[in-house]
């Protein structure tokens, strides 16, 4: 596909998006596997939320 | 309040319903985004004054509504705070800020790069993109304040007061091209009398538009779902320091 002139600007807006787009949504990915794994390692040491000491069966 | 709106913004409601939401999310943000892209590159034709430059516009201008839309979901959410004192509206403005930032810069980068071109210069210091950049600004300066306060319930009545006060902004720049004379061309879509594009460029644009709002909904329920988990890790680590003291 020709861009004409100016294909350096297109291709530079259409990269920056999806570098931009594409690190948010590995930074939230991340994110929530990195707090997933520390609300792990505290409920393996029995520190639970109250609500779900209650829904726990004796 | 509907009552069926507040048992589905109770957190663990939330975390459940969304968790289920998310993948049909995603999916329809793949599809969009790839019909989008398709009809920008390959069906869209060039403009007769811009040519393939107006290309640009396919990224620019969802980015900049995004941007808008985003600020103006966080100041509903502060109101959800400062009036309903709901722990979601919080979760959400919170969650929030750091995509619509994300959709600012992007705006203003890609406007910059549509503007060396088609304007010869990479910046003007007109109405538009100073109050696009106060924006940006805007973003950053909450998700410092957030950060910088440890209080939760603190942090988040002087957040939400601070976003009000910020979305004075958002008439501005929508206004800003009506009220001023700026470089920046007037509105073409979103205006009294319709759009003035050509059919073949708006439906693009709209279907980019659409995708890039199923990306930016799918990215903020995630991010929603991580600022409960904290949360509720920040609980666990109080519970934990009491029991050990």
């Amino acid at each position: 596909m020709d861009f004409g002139d100016h294909g350096g600007f297109i291709i530079a807006a259409y990269v920056v998006s999806a570098i931009v787009l594409a690190g948010l949504t590995g930074w939230i990915v991340l994110d929530g596997r990195a707090l997933r794994r520390r609300l792990a390692e505290l409920e393996a040491r029995g520190i639970r939320r109250r609500s779900a000491k209650a829904e726990t069966p004796p | 309040m509907p009552m069926a709106f507040i048992e589905l913004a109770n957190p663990s409601r939330f975390l459940d319903w969304s968790g289920r939401l998310l993948p049909f999310l995603w999916v329809a943000t793949g599809v969009a985004l790839g019909i989008g892209l398709y009809l920008s590159f390959f069906v869209a034709p060039p403009d007769y004054q811009q040519g393939e430059t107006v290309r640009i516009m396919y990224i620019h201008v969802p980015s900049a509504w995004l941007a808008m839309f985003g600020y103006a979901l966080m100041a509903s959410a502060a109101l959800g705070t400062l009036v309903w004192r709901h722990p979601l509206a919080d979760v959400a403005a919170r969650s929030m800020a750091p995509i619509g930032a994300a959709f600012t810069f992007l705006a203003l980068v890609t406007g910059s790069l549509w503007g060396k071109p088609m304007w010869g210069t990479y910046w003007v210091w007109d109405a538009r993109l100073t109050s696009v950049l106060v924006l940006f600004l805007m973003y950053l300066g909450l998700i410092a304040l957030w950060r910088a306060v440890d209080d939760p319930g603190r942090a988040a009545r002087l957040v939400a007061v601070l976003i009000l006060v910020g979305a004075v902004n958002l008439p501005i720049i929508k206004f800003s091209v009506d009220w001023w004379n700026t470089l920046h061309q007037p509105a073409s879509v979103l205006r009294i009398g319709g759009p003035t594009i050509d059919a073949s460029m708006l439906w693009p644009l709209l279907i980019m538009a659409v995708a890039m709002m199923l990306f930016f909904l799918a990215l903020t329920t995630m991010a929603m779902r991580n600022e409960i988990l904290r949360r509720r890790l920040r609980t666990l680590q109080l519970t934990a320091a009491a029991t050990a003291g």
